[in-house]
């Protein structure tokens, strides 16, 4: 029964987004209040609707109903209850009634929290929230439902992609939705915005939190998804320039990029047509990640079935959708009243080079991504670009971009004079180089790169850690008022310090672990012992393990430093019973400064195993960095300025108001 | 003013041409994973590849394709910067293991020194290397991406082609079979 329950509660949502998406523009257009305000109704309609699909969906999964075709495929009644659960996204189908769950949660969201938004405009919003949910919901029931039956019930199921059975992996889709789908809020506000023919400051502060909880959750996604990759692939890598990697990748570009103009656009009334055309980009972009995903026009290390129809019906949405607002852009656009004036020096100039940056690192990865595919399609034959493009185009590009980055707190608004930043700055600057020549001095090999990451990365935290000093006037007052200082400091400086931060924090992990990475393969047998990185690494043997729905050989590795035994590690190969999948799971000691991580490998014939280790240094303060600015969006999030004081439209041109601090 | 109207619209062009690509695409009904097997049965195209050489030292001969007359060969086209290649690099080491069989390796677009230090960290299986540091071998071979595999007969014609790594199960159920019926 829950099958059908599920079906006819999708189908009812999508009669609800249909509503939702005509109901409240016809409202906002006629200044018809009790037709706007329906749509805020219809929205969360839409929200209790997929809801119910979702949990009837849960529910199939959970019971093992195998008259259900998904769950026939992607669950087996010996499953753990928690990957039951997580089964149900981890399938094209179930993932898609997910992504339809997000995405009227922050329709319904808009209308419950956008109080302070003005009637007309957040009755476009949720109208144009309703139109993408709309587009979604018919593509999952016309090429994708969840709840078809199979007749004869087989007697169980074929169980999960093993390689999805895992902790890291269950909760990395809907992190990384709760990201691209967010920004389906800023699309709809940039659209919305367009079809007023309005922009102004008050536009920005409206935008500005909803860019941040999706970029904050696009970053905690994306890291998610690095770290499953580390620990589960067994490479020792966290970063492949994988196609489906990047469809992540570029989204969270640009919408750094926004998060960031959008402040301009709240704090000074410019930039504002290019916030929109960003706006509508990282949405864009969003919905190309799942094109390239979904449709199987790239393959790569992620394992979704493919399917030609299901491709073009995205792309139509796409289509739609993305062209639909980019004829709106180019039309309304134009006459958006441009605001603010600033120099080039200035805390405008500073965001602009960071707004430009990220833009083109972005088309820098989006133009690597699909170059294969253009040469494919004119025939010229198949061909992949590699990692190599994307280091030698991307890392020139983030150096200046982390270089601006430190500066751009220290640089009035209007008109600033670097040559005064970069002399508050002195002591980082100072730090930075020394920090650079010591690594120049210490390594022989890949010297360089070395010392710009490292370099670089002290600038990025030293900078901000100069910043909150001088905002609380640490050392210069007394402790207490440098304390009351902090606490009167809007979180939103916070956020901002934490995150820039965090940045620093990530380029120094990626740059040591990329540097410094010690990698040992070797042929080990029982009681033989290695050296790596200062710990002596001792090899007990091999065992078969049964466990849950799994066979293993689980290696046993002592670790010991100066004679102490420190840790024991035990390395995997799993083989899953109903597909005989087999999946290496490696094993990791952590440190916060290193890991140590040791993959088993094959037996040779002769009592012999192969065995990788690796000695990663730094290599955990990726994802710390990673969970350091999530916390400085979430930080930023909670600034009582995104709760309290609704801006006022403004009557008059924005740029005759003092400018805020 | 004109010319700023058109400014507006480029965000426009660029996706129009991009989606009119991928329309293009999917309608030509290309599949990336079920690849062309029109040189299946076929003479293995005709060429020849230097050998890897790093700081004066021949670190194995180059591959001349007529070389391939009179036995089995297996080539794989490999590269340092590809994460997939280390994933087979136990299955291909099994493969230079087989009797009768030469496992020839073609390094695609890679540096030698990258290649030679890849090499020399994770063992050298390859009896002989040709290196296509430009990619104008692949072409010939329709080549998709590193790595991928060929199986050549001793008439010279590939009789199997591995798109992407070789796992143990296609190692097993799939490339040793097929040896093994060559061998007949």
């Amino acid at each position: 029964m829950s099958a059908e329950i599920g079906h006819f509660a999708l189908i009812v949502a999508a009669i609800l987004a249909f509503g939702q998406s005509v109901l409240p523009m016809a409202g906002a257009s006629r200044r018809h209040g009790p037709l706007m305000a329906l749509g805020g109704t219809l929205a969360t309609g839409q929200f209790v609707f997929v809801l119910i699909a979702f949990c009837a969906l849960t529910w199939a999964f959970v019971t093992s109903d195998f008259s259900v075709a998904n769950v026939v495929q992607n669950s087996h009644s010996a499953k753990p209850l928690l990957y039951k659960i997580t089964g149900v996204w981890g399938n094209h189908e179930g993932s898609m009634v997910l992504w339809c769950l997000i995405l009227s949660l922050f329709g319904a969201c808009v209308a419950w929290f956008g109080g302070n938004v003005a009637p007309g405009l957040r009755a476009r919003v949720i109208a144009v929230q309703g139109m993408i949910g709309l587009a979604f919901l018919a593509f999952v029931l016309l090429t994708s439902n969840p709840f078809d039956r199979v007749n004869p019930m087989p007697p169980d199921g074929r169980g999960l992609n093993p390689i999805l059975q895992d902790p890291g992996l269950a909760f990395h889709p809907p992190l990384l939705y709760l990201g691209y789908v967010g920004f389906s809020v800023t699309f709809a506000f940039a659209v919305a915005a367009l079809l007023e023919g309005r922009v102004d400051a008050a536009w920005g502060r409206w935008v500005r939190p909803w860019a941040l909880a999706a970029w904050s959750f696009l970053t905690l996604g994306i890291a998610l998804g690095s770290w499953w990759a580390y620990y589960e692939l067994g490479w020792g890598g966290f970063w492949f320039w994988d196609p489906v990697e990047n469809a992540s990748f570029m989204p969270w570009l640009v919408g750094t990029a926004l998060l960031h103009s959008a402040i301009v656009a709240e704090k000074r009334d410019a930039l504002k047509s290019w916030s929109i055309l960003l706006a509508i980009l990282t949405f864009s972009l969003s919905l190309l990640g799942t094109f390239l995903v979904r449709s199987g026009v790239l393959t790569s290390v992620h394992t979704f079935a493919t399917d030609p129809e299901r491709g073009l019906f995205i792309l139509a949405i796409l289509a739609v959708t993305i062209g639909g607002a980019l004829v709106l852009y180019a039309w309304r656009a134009p006459s958006l009243r441009a605001g603010g004036l600033f120099r080039p020096i200035s805390r405008e100039g500073a965001l602009i080079v960071n707004n430009l940056l990220m833009t083109v690192a972005a088309l820098t990865v989006l133009f690597g991504t699909l170059y294969p595919l253009i040469v494919d399609a004119l025939g010229l034959g198949k061909i992949s670009v590699g990692p190599p493009y994307f280091n030698a185009t991307f890392v020139p590009l983030m150096a200046p971009l982390i270089l601006a980055m430190g500066v751009a707190p220290f640089l009035p608004w209007k008109r600033a004079d670097l040559a005064g930043a970069l002399d508050r700055l002195k002591l980082i600057v100072a730090v930075t180089i020394g920090a650079a020549a010591v690594v120049v001095f210490l390594e022989d090999r890949h010297s360089f790169a070395a010392a710009l990451g490292i370099g670089l990365a002290v600038w990025a935290i030293g900078a901000s850690v100069l910043e909150l000093a001088g905002r609380v006037r640490l050392f210069r007052a007394p402790f207490g008022e440098s304390l009351r200082r902090a606490a009167a400091m809007p979180r939103s400086a916070w956020g901002m310090t934490l995150a820039h931060a965090a940045a620093g924090v990530v380029v120094a992990g990626i740059t040591a672990s990329s540097v410094w990475q010690t990698e040992i393969v070797r042929v080990m047998r029982p009681g033989d012992s290695v050296e790596v990185a200062g710990y002596t690494v001792a090899f007990a043997g091999v065992r078969e393990v049964r466990a849950g729905n799994y066979l293993a050989r689980r290696g046993q590795f002592t670790v010991s430093e100066g004679g102490v035994a420190i840790a024991t590690l035990s390395p995997e190969k799993r083989v899953y019973l109903p597909q005989r999948t087999p999946t290496t799971e490696a094993a990791i000691r952590t440190t916060w400064f290193a890991d140590l991580y040791i993959v088993l490998g094959d037996p040779d014939e002769r009592g012999g195993h192969a065995v990788r280790l690796y000695h990663n240094p730094l290599v955990p303060w990726i994802w710390i960095g990673a969970v350091l600015m999530f916390l400085g969006g979430m930080v930023s999030l909670t600034d009582r300025r995104h709760r309290v004081g609704a801006p006022r439209r403004s009557a008059r041109p924005a740029a005759a108001r003092p400018a805020e601090a | 003013m004109r010319s700023r109207r058109l400014l507006y619209l480029a965000p426009l062009a660029v996706f129009a041409a991009i989606a009119a690509a991928a329309a293009f695409y999917l309608q030509s009904g290309r599949d990336p994973s079920l690849l062309p097997s029109a040189l299946i049965d076929k003479p293995a195209p005709a060429f020849s590849a230097p050998g890897l050489e790093h700081g004066g030292k021949i670190i194995r001969q180059g591959i001349e394709s007529a070389s391939f007359k009179g036995r089995i060969t297996v080539l794989n086209f490999f590269a340092s910067w590809c994460a997939p290649c280390l994933i087979e690099h136990p299955q291909i080491t099994v493969l230079s293991k087989v009797p009768g069989v030469t496992l020839a390796g073609i390094n695609y677009k890679d540096k030698p020194a990258d290649a030679a230090r890849w090499l020399a960290r994770h063992g050298n299986p390859y009896a002989r290397i040709g290196v296509d540091r430009d990619g104008e071998i692949a072409p010939e071979f329709g080549l998709y991406g590193v790595p991928e595999t060929y199986l050549i007969d001793r008439a010279g014609r590939i009789r199997f082609k591995q798109v992407g790594p070789i796992t143990k199960q296609v190692l097993e159920e799939k490339i040793l079979p097929a040896i093994e019926a060559l061998r007949k």
